[in-house]
Parts: C-alpha cells; sequence; structure tokens
C-alpha cells in the first residue's frame, strides 16, 4: 500500500529544519470496532533520515506516537540543494520513504 | 528449437528475480527485528521500559528543555518539543509514566543532527512526560507534567 509522506526541509539560519508527516495509523493493538473485535497493531517501529545518503537520525517507535507522524528535526550541516531522505517500517513490514531538496528559508 | 532456451532463460530469470523479491521483502523485517527494542518499547511500567533501554541510573538536568501543553484537551495528540543542551548528547527517550506502554519514542542523532526533536504523542491519561538524554555513558532526565481530558489510548 502506498503511503503519502509530505516534507519540507528549510535552512533558517544557519540550521534546516526539517518536517515531515507520514501518513499512518499507528493502531496500538488495544483499540476495538464497531464489532467489538481488536484491531492489530499496526505501527512504524523504525525511522531513519539520510542527509546526502549519510545517517542524521535514527527513531525507534512504540504505539504512542499519534496516528498520521509528525516529526521534525534539525541539521547543522545542510547547504541549500542538499537532498534529506527519510525511511520508515512498520511492524507489518510496510515501509514508505519521501525525499526533499533543503531550500532556502 | 530456440524457444526452449528462450523458455529456460525467462525462467531462471523469473526465479532470481523472485529470488530477489523475497530477499528484500525479508531482509527489512529481519533487520528490523533485531534493530527495534522490543523488551523496552512492549513493557508495562516505566521502570520496565527504563531497564529495557539500558539506562542504570538518571540524574535529573535542567539542561533537558520539554515544550508541551499543561493541559491537552485531546489525548490522541500532544505536540510535544525536547531540545537538550547537554553536550555530546547522542540519544533522546520520551517516555509517558501512565500509558499502557510507557516508552514512546527513542531518537538517536549523528553527523550534525540537532539534539532536538518535535512530535505528536498519545496520552491516556494526565501523566508525566519523562525524558531520557543519553549522552556517552551518562544519562539525564527531565519531566513535564501534562493534564490530559480525553484519553488518546
Amino acid at each position: 500500500m502506498m503511503r503519502d509522506m509530505k516534507m519540507r526541509a528549510q535552512l533558517k539560519g544557519g540550521i534546516t529544519e526539517v518536517k515531515a508527516l507520514i501518513s499512518h495509523p499507528m493502531e496500538t493493538g488495544r483499540r476495538k470496532n464497531d464489532l467489538d473485535e481488536t484491531i492489530p497493531a499496526h505501527f512504524i517501529q523504525l525511522l531513519t533520515a539520510t542527509l546526502n545518503g549519510k545517517p542524521v537520525l535514527e527513531a525507534q517507535w512504540g504505539t504512542g506516537i499519534s496516528k498520521n507522524p509528525y516529526l521534525t528535526f534539525y541539521l547543522r550541516d545542510a547547504k541549500v540543494g542538499d537532498t534529506v531522505r527519510i525511511t520508515w517500517h512498520d511492524n507489518r513490514g510496510e515501509s514508505g520513504h519521501g525525499e526533499i531538496a533543503v531550500t532556502q528559508g | 528449437m530456440s524457444k526452449p532456451v528462450w523458455n529456460m532463460q525467462r525462467r531462471s530469470f523469473l526465479q532470481l528475480m523472485l529470488g530477489a523479491g523475497v530477499a528484500l521483502l525479508l531482509t527489512p523485517l529481519h533487520a528490523l527485528a533485531a534493530i527495534w527494542n522490543k523488551a523496552a518499547f512492549e513493557a508495562t511500567t516505566k521502570s520496565e521500559a527504563v531497564k529495557g533501554l539500558e539506562v542504570p541510573a538518571e540524574t535529573p538536568s535542567q539542561e533537558i528543555e520539554i515544550l508541551a501543553p499543561d493541559f491537552a484537551e485531546n489525548g490522541a495528540v500532544v505536540q510535544v518539543e525536547v531540545r537538550s543542551r547537554i553536550a555530546g548528547t547522542e540519544a533522546i527517550a520520551i517516555l509517558v509514566d501512565k500509558n499502557p506502554t510507557p516508552l514512546i519514542a527513542n531518537f538517536m542523532f549523528s553527523n550534525g543532527a540537532e539534539p532536538a526533536v518535535v512530535t505528536r504523542i498519545k496520552m491516556a491519561e494526565t501523566s508525566n512526560v519523562q525524558v531520557i538524554v543519553k549522552a556517552g555513558d551518562q544519562y539525564f532526565s527531565a519531566m513535564k507534567l501534562v493534564e490530559v481530558s480525553l484519553s488518546g489510548c
């Protein structure tokens, strides 16, 4: 299944602010549907970010990250035109990624 | 006469593709299973989660900034901003004491990433949001109380 990721990377005063909004249900495995059946857990477990291919952030997540995860992080060494890439993997083996070039903020 | 050969080549190519596909499907799962800290994330108490993160002891620190609302109407989406001013910060873990599984996330920074993060978390009820910072062999912590009206778990 294709899942959307919205990304932005803006250089502001020497620091690049990277924002990402990922479309994902982040089901805890504790919720019930209308038929009182447990909705199976479905959540992102690992998220990595790279700057021009070099790792800058590695995150492990549990079920406590909100649905459609939002994330901001900051990079010191990024320049305008550099590539920031985010990849995630969830507990069902699905994955997704997004890529964006750094722009002047 | 050439057809069987073509067929054979096609089959072996398909088998190769299938093999590669299976390998691609399996690799991330195996790698993921090895990386993801199951013990810490599935722990149902904060002390177990902290043990799972292999934190021997944490020192309270004023150099960790937690920006979160005092009151959150909807526990399903609580925005939390964390910033560490501790030199050599490598990782920031976020925990919610009273969630069914307290460990929310663990962020590891490298190659010029600032030790700061903004994310949105779920909160089951009014609870402290605790942050644990790893800097070398040392661990530091800070917390902030967030009052929750509507459970988000």
